[in-house]
């Protein structure tokens, strides 16, 4: 019975799921039948086997996925950043060229996915045998990592510079084409583990992530019993036919069609793609008449309307009319404790209680008695959540009673005539003179100017501006 | 085959005659292999015999346990004819059994209801601004109610709060700590919320004053115990949603700097989270390292449903518009909508060619389209009901963090590793 707080070497496939379904993408291209078909290339004067050609990798991606040819370049160009195909052709730089080029597929020893620590010694000896190769003319970055590393492992050099004479000695003895393969190989490996500065490091990933292998959280008795029970739970919840919600989801994308900018447009124009704000401007949050697709998504959902400051602004003259207004100023009453700070809600629910609860109160909201005596109970020990049974009861009231007579209501037909239609604007004659872009109020400062012009906020109205509020 | 890589590895293992570079302080050679576990020798917190010590983490406490104690600890609250492995066999049957009842209500797909729907015409989208101006890498970004605004956090600790359609930079703060994986705009447009590795969420007024120093105002709102990874407002400037790399999410004041709820049920790090649109506004959505996607009760602190299809890291969340489903996105290069009322995974949106995980997720205004930004620094735009990719965006030149729909669906934005953002539409 052991609890496997750190596991070694299994988590780390799981760890980086873009490298296994790289390599599958390499198997997939190394099928002698369906993969790439590879050729003997040649380079200078040599002949590599085994090659194929930048176009090839490319061609095959496109056939393979049925993608344009734009992703499969980029596809292949990540394929190569991450080493597992490598240029012969100037191999100093991981970059799938579309043309001729030769490419190789890595040899896995050296994939990523395997994790060989690429350490310090391993590099020394691979900086050394380059070194001796090229009698001391190596690149900048190359050089200075090759100083660095002679100052940090001093001690070990001499086995360092005996293990780079044996393997260099080793190479020698192969075939040319054996011996660029294997450089090339090594040198792919090396940029990957070890990139230029300034270039991309495929290694970088961002802060640590403890998987589940690597839990803080303890995965003992206490963990699963909870697990069991909350499926438990699950288990017993009742659910609806997928046909059903599904339906749905066709539905509303239906309804919200023509308010989708991205779909249909937005008369006047998208700002982003005209530089005019007009949009903006029409759409305001109060302003004396709104646009016909603003007042037609009040009838769409009692939240819609609630959202829109100015559809609030309406409805709450609605209700004036109707006499029942109060129910509106308790909602909002309500959502004003429970989003308001916390070392106001006792006071605040005390006063929601003079104004609404208590019998003979100036604006007496009218709740089923159960929800009444729950309140009342609850308010002797004020919380942030204490009258949310009230609240609802009060929210489904409007939305069945006073909003559904809202939408027929003279006051919303009229809003709807008078309401605004853009017309789309006509692209500019020259479409290259761009347009002054205007920076708009900071709402930081809009609201500040509010908080010094009134100090104290009368319950039941959020801070819109409702006295800016006209018919 | 290569010969240099046998000697070194069998150098290693059997710690030779030189010293082995992978452990520096490495104690004597029979202990080579106990260095990966043990990180400290000493007295244990329990039994306080001195012995080699695991760190780990008791209800979110440090403490250092002996291998010994740490294996009582585990097993305690086991009846007597209960193991941890009868336990954990009993989870994953209850969970089998769990699909089997969800599936059992899944009469149609959604691409077969979505058939009579017209398929989208040629998409278009250019990068309408390029933002300039973070030195690394950007994390994360939040848009204003305004729909112009952005807040922006990157690497280097700076919090950057642009006009986006001027391209203007109008305030900016840098952090203490660098990684600032989480920023989020005030509801009012008053103040920036953000946090990272410094395992707190710090909120800062936004001032006008050109020659204040936002960092004085600053108010230190959650703790956690690692790093933060998600933030966000609930419906008003008082109080704030975090997640973090400890495993859990918790409801802050602002104000007090009081914790007002916290969710645990995660069994590993929490990368994201969004708060459900829906009328009563009383639900959140949490996706982790567990691969699972928690649905949580903001009152209760309990977890009311959970998904694990997935099968790598949850990098994002977001609701579809309506509330009555999410969509998540992973690293195993897969996007995913649930439904919370059929209680299951009702589509997968995915391709061969797309290897590289999802960062980031967001819905269109209809809820017609989602965009995915993805670590093989494309955009992804795919039609929702019919589960097909309706076009790739092309532009970023490194991984895209992070992607939101602005708040009246004119434009989108990403952020990326690049350095930039860009805003598109």
């Amino acid at each position: 019975m052991t609890i496997n707080i750190f596991i070694q070497g299994n988590s780390c496939k799981s760890q980086m799921p873009r490298l296994t379904k790289i390599e599958q993408v390499i198997v997939a291209m190394q099928d002698p039948d369906m993969g790439i078909k590879m050729k003997n290339q040649r380079l200078l004067i040599t002949v590599i086997p085994h090659a194929m050609t930048g176009n090839d990798i490319v061609e095959w991606l496109i056939q393979k996925y049925s993608i344009m040819e734009e992703e499969a370049l980029h596809v292949g160009n990540l394929i190569v950043k991450h080493g597992y195909i490598y240029p012969l052709k100037d191999p100093r730089t991981l970059v799938l060229r579309p043309d001729e080029t030769p490419y190789r597929f890595q040899t896995p020893y050296f994939w990523s996915s395997q994790q060989w620590p690429a350490s310090e010694l391993d590099y020394a000896i691979y900086l050394t045998k380059k070194n001796i190769r090229k009698q001391g003319q190596l690149i900048d970055y190359e050089k200075d990592s090759y100083n660095m590393l002679h100052k940090r492992i001093n001690h070990t050099w001499d086995f360092v510079v005996m293990q780079a004479k044996e393997q260099l000695r080793a190479a020698k003895q192969r075939r040319k084409a054996d011996r660029i393969v294997l450089e090339c190989q090594e040198q792919a490996y090396w940029l990957v583990n070890r990139p230029p500065p300034g270039a991309f490091n495929v290694q970088d990933q961002g802060p640590e992530r403890r998987n589940r292998h690597n839990s803080r959280v303890q995965l003992n008795a206490d963990y699963y019993k909870g697990e069991i029970e909350h499926i438990r739970k699950s288990l017993g919840r009742s659910r609806v036919k997928s046909s059903i919600c599904l339906e749905s989801f066709v539905k509303f994308s239906e309804q919200y069609l023509n308010h989708d900018p991205m779909m249909q447009g937005c008369p006047p124009s998208n700002p982003w793609i005209t530089d005019d704000t007009a949009l903006w401007t029409l759409n305001a949050d109060m302003v004396e008449t709104p646009t016909k697709l603003r007042v037609e998504r009040w009838g769409f959902g009692f939240t819609e309307l609630l959202r829109d400051p100015l559809g609030r602004c309406k409805f709450r003259e609605y209700l004036e009319k109707e006499f029942s207004v109060e129910n509106l100023c308790f909602w909002e009453a309500c959502e004003n404790i429970r989003h308001g700070e916390s070392a106001t809600i006792p006071q605040k629910v005390d006063e929601v209680y003079k104004q609404f609860l208590a019998p003979g109160a100036s604006k007496w909201i009218n709740v089923d008695s159960k929800t009444m005596e729950k309140t009342l109970q609850g308010m002797k020990s004020p919380h942030r959540f204490v009258l949310d049974d009230a609240q609802m009861h009060i929210y489904f009231l409007m939305k069945k009673d006073s909003y559904a007579r809202y939408l027929k209501s003279d006051l919303y037909k009229n809003m709807l005539a008078r309401a605004i239609e853009p017309q789309e604007t006509k692209k500019s004659v020259f479409p290259f003179v761009r347009r002054q872009r205007h920076s708009s109020r900071n709402p930081a400062l809009f609201t500040q100017a509010l908080e010094d012009n009134s100090k104290t906020k009368s319950l039941g109205s959020l801070a819109s501006p409702t006295a800016a509020c006209s018919s | 085959m290569s010969e240099r890589g046998v000697t070194l590895l069998s150098a290693c293992i059997s710690n030779g005659s030189f010293s082995c570079p992978q452990h520096w302080a490495c104690p004597p050679a029979e202990m080579c292999d106990q260095t990966f576990l043990a990180i400290t020798f000493g007295p244990c917190d329990c039994c306080s015999d001195t012995k080699p010590l695991m760190n780990i983490y008791l209800k979110n406490e440090p403490v250092n346990y002996c291998s010994l104690c740490v294996e009582r600890m585990a097993c305690q609250g086991l009846q007597p004819n209960e193991t941890l492995a009868t336990l954990k066999m009993e989870s994953e049957t209850l969970k089998t059994k769990l699909e089997e009842e969800r599936a059992k209500l899944h009469d149609v797909e959604l691409h077969q209801v979505a058939e009579r729907v017209e398929a989208l015409g040629q998409f278009v989208m250019k990068t309408r601004r390029t933002l300039k101006g973070h030195g690394n890498k950007v994390l994360c970004m939040d848009w204003c109610k305004d729909k112009r605004r952005i807040v922006s956090s990157s690497q280097d600790g700076k919090v950057i709060v642009w006009d986006a359609f001027t391209t203007n930079k109008e305030h900016a703060v840098t952090m203490p700590c660098t990684w600032v994986m989480a920023c989020a705009y005030a509801p009012s447009g008053c103040a920036v919320a953000c946090g990272g590795l410094d395992n707190k969420c710090s909120v800062y007024p936004l001032s006008l004053d050109k020659n204040e120093n936002l960092a004085a105002k600053k108010k230190s709102v959650a703790m956690h115990t690692n790093y933060l990874s998600a933030c966000s407002f609930t419906n008003s400037d008082m109080q704030i949603l975090t997640s973090s790399g400890d495993g859990t999410c918790a409801l802050w004041d602002v104000e007090s700097g009081q914790l007002l709820q916290s969710f645990h049920g995660h069994s590993a790090d929490v990368l994201c989270l969004d708060l459900a649109p829906s009328e009563t506004g009383n639900t959140f959505v949490s996706g982790g390292c567990d691969k699972k996607a928690n649905v949580w009760d903001m009152r209760s602190g309990q977890c009311i449903q959970s998904f694990e299809t997935h099968e790598s890291d949850i990098n994002s969340v977001r609701y579809y518009p309506s509330g009555d489903a999410f969509a998540s996105g992973s690293d195993d290069a897969t996007c995913r909508l649930y439904d919370l009322r059929a209680d299951r995974e009702v589509a997968i949106y995915s391709k061969e060619s797309i290897i590289f995980g999802a960062s980031s997720v967001d819905f269109s205004l209809s809820g017609r389209l989602l965009f995915g930004g993805y670590n093989d620094y494309t955009i992804n735009v795919w039609d929702v009901l019919k589960g097909t990719r309706v076009s790739i965006l092309f532009g970023h030149e490194n991984r895209v963090s992070t992607l939101r729909v602005s708040p009246d669906g004119t434009a989108f934005c990403s952020g990326s590793w690049d350095h930039t953002l860009r805003i598109w539409a």
